[in-house]
């Protein structure tokens, strides 16, 4: 049930007949789908439906058992690394620096050496640069925005993120589901997976479900606007 | 980001959490310590049989107190999974090996030179060749332990047991680099002969093994 | 099993009859040593296959990691297997050989030192593949199957140099030379039976690894289809 509508733009992700399989267990059942660029993707299901294995193989921190994926027109990830941002499920942020450090530090390894991106990605999520204070003493909501922080501070063009949400005060969630609406104002392509479908409601473009470790239904926001009962277009 | 600054920027980081965590320093220190004590109520010899073992308790210890830190090395990047953002980053994943390394050698050499001094003063060493050339042997042996030491660690982190891992994998192929480290160290002590051969050896040793081992990391770190 | 393999296994173990005659029966009577030194005829031999199933080893390895063949990888550790237990022969039969020869259990001889770490390297290879989780097994132990065999010649190497400074006892010292010409004769056959013994062990380990990687597969296409997991 593929929703059309999609832009003209060639896809940003296409998968052909992707498994993955964790010994017996198949956690991606031959997926085969492709998705548009400048759309935010909220993929959601339940447990074990299999949406961080397809976020990680996506991003190429794992191999596909079979089948392919092609980002940003390459089949090689290696290659595009430099065009995604990834935020996982743990922080990926080292607890004995603070925030500018850690980004200092992620900067570097995409070639950055400007502190002002940093500093100017901190202040997007909604931190303070100037703040010493070290991430392990950091509140769960001000680690998540920062690690959201490392994910776009490259200026991405693909942005994959799984559960941003998890164990954060309401008032982080909503700011960072603003923030990625206006990312995703300004082109790029994000890809949610969360429990916490509400939340993007106000900016998604698209629900992605999983099921089974297949993708089972995609609903397009802006057609649907009526079902979830939300007004379209991104709230502020 | 070329190679080298990414190496260059994941040394002085891991740099700079060592020194604020002082963790591993401060308990690598005192563990250093009690293995050069034990040691010396284990075995009490005179002044000159001292010559004649020193290499071998010497590089016992060390080795012992190496392999601890080696097993601290990448447990700092798997938590808060962090290794994850590394892996997703274009950047090279010889630059963080070498990176790893570096860290790892100098935090070892530190520690022998620690640890040196005190063997002298129990053993009461006093070394008939010239010193410079022990200080070329440790120097070489560090590298050959260390260099497998960071990259047996990065595979033995992936499976259960870690602890008791590292040593298993890492010893048997360590032999020759022990056998040369400890044999050469005994000659230049006791002054009998020249470690010529040995010195040789392990750079060989170093160089094949560095190799293999860039050669290898990358795909070591993306086995899932 | 197929009628070829049941024909490799019956010529093998004639072949092995026929090696051990020449071994215990016409192989004449060492002067000095006496019967003992007939372990001769399976202590060198079982160093050579496990020598061989060794560089199989690292061989399959290697096509692993080129290829991501999961049956290099079922060859690698058939071939492990079998090294470790012709190694196991070796460092038995040394010291029940050394003792009533040389009145010593153990001599840190090159030959000797060098099995013994052979032996420790491709058993940590073993350890290794049980406690590696999941998928990535194959590819640490490949690693680790490289970095053993190049170790190989170093080990050798060194033990031989340390040898020279500090000598000692050599086991079977000259066992490859002023060998009288039958002694020489029972000693190929028994090469030759060793290396068919081991290739059959490989093989059937190796068979057993495949059917193993089969159900894996299969159940995994089961899962694949079916749904529920």
């Amino acid at each position: 049930m593929t929703e059309s509508g999609q832009s003209s733009d060639r896809p940003v992700i296409v998968l052909q007949n992707l498994v993955k399989f964790f010994g017996r267990f198949a956690a991606l059942r031959d997926i085969t789908d492709s998705f548009a660029a400048g759309r935010l993707y909220v993929v959601v299901g339940d447990n074990g439906a299999g949406k961080s294995t397809l976020l990680r193989v996506v991003a190429g921190l794992m191999q596909p058992s079979q089948g392919s994926v092609t980002l940003l027109g390459s089949q090689n990830v290696r290659d595009v690394a430099h065009r995604i941002g990834y935020m996982g499920h743990a922080p990926l942020l080292y607890d004995e620096l603070d925030g500018m450090e850690n980004l200092r530090y992620f900067a570097g390894l995409y070639g950055l050496s400007d502190d002002s991106v940093c500093r100017d990605a901190m202040r997007q999520v909604g931190l303070d640069p100037e703040l010493e204070r070290r991430v392990g003493q950091y509140s769960q909501g001000m680690r998540q925005r920062l690690s959201l922080a490392r994910a776009v501070l490259h200026n991405p063009e693909l942005i994959l993120l799984d559960e941003p949400f998890s164990n954060v005060d309401v008032h982080s969630a909503r700011d960072m589901a603003t923030v990625l609406g206006r990312v995703r104002d300004q082109g790029k392509t994000i890809f949610v997976v969360t429990h916490q479908a509400p939340l993007m409601e106000p900016v998604a473009d698209e629900f992605v479900r999983m099921a089974a470790g297949q993708i089972v239904a995609r609903e397009s926001m802006k057609r649907s606007a009526t079902v979830i009962g939300v007004a379209t277009g991104g709230a502020r | 980001m070329s190679q080298i600054s990414v190496t260059r920027a994941t040394l002085l980081k891991d740099l700079r959490m060592e020194w604020r965590s002082k963790d591993a320093i401060n308990s690598m220190l005192f563990f250093s310590l009690l293995v050069v004590v034990i040691f010396s109520f284990a075995f009490n010899p005179t002044a000159e049989e001292s010559r004649q073992i020193a290499g071998g308790l010497i590089w016992v210890a060390f080795l012992f107190a190496a392999v601890v830190a080696l097993n601290q090395t990448w447990a700092r990047e798997l938590r808060n999974q962090v290794l994850d953002a590394y892996r997703v980053s274009p950047a090279p994943p010889n630059a963080l090996f070498l990176a790893k390394v570096l860290g790892n050698f100098l935090f070892v050499v530190i520690l022998e030179a620690l640890m040196a001094p005190l063997f002298v003063v129990f053993y009461q060493l006093r070394s008939v060749g010239p010193v410079w050339q022990l200080v070329v042997v440790a120097l070489l042996g560090t590298w050959a332990l260390v260099v497998n030491g960071t990259f047996f660690a990065a595979l033995s982190i992936r499976t259960r047991s870690r602890e008791i891992m590292l040593p298993l994998i890492l010893f048997p192929i360590s032999i020759p680099a022990l056998l040369a480290m400890v044999d050469s160290t005994t000659t230049i002590l006791t002054g009998d002969g020249t470690p010529g051969f040995w010195l040789k050896m392990l750079v060989v040793y170093d160089v094949v093994f560095t190799l293999v081992c860039l050669l290898l990391f990358e795909t070591v770190l993306n086995a899932e | 099993m197929k009628p070829l393999s049941i024909a490799f296994v019956v010529f093998t173990l004639a072949l092995l009859g026929f090696s051990t005659y020449q071994a215990l029966v016409v192989a004449p009577t060492e002067q000095t040593m006496g019967e003992v030194q007939r372990i001769f005829y399976y202590h060198v031999p079982s160093a050579w296959v496990a020598g061989l199933c060794f560089a199989v080893n690292f061989l399959a390895s290697v096509v692993y990691l080129w290829k991501r063949s999961l049956d290099a990888d079922a060859l690698a550790a058939a071939s492990a297997e079998v090294g470790v237990v012709f190694c196991t022969i070796v460092l038995i039969t040394g010291p029940i050989w050394a003792r009533p020869v040389w009145g010593i259990w153990w001599t840190w001889d090159a030959r000797l030192t060098t099995t013994l770490v052979l032996w420790l390297i491709y058993v940590s290879y073993l350890v290794l593949r049980k406690f590696a989780s999941g998928g990535q097994t194959q590819t640490l132990a490949a690693a680790l199957a490289i970095f053993g065999f190049v170790d190989v010649p170093i080990v050798y190497m060194s033990i031989r140099w340390f040898r020279t400074q500090h000598p000692s006892p050599v086991m079977g010292g000259g066992e490859n030379s002023g060998l009288d010409p039958t002694m020489l004769h029972a000693f190929f056959w028994n090469l030759l039976a060793f290396t068919f013994v081991g290739i059959c062990f490989i093989v059937a380990r190796y068979r057993l690894q495949l059917m193993e990687n089969k159900v894996e597969a299969a159940h995994a296409q089961l899962a694949l289809q079916g749904g529920a997991q």
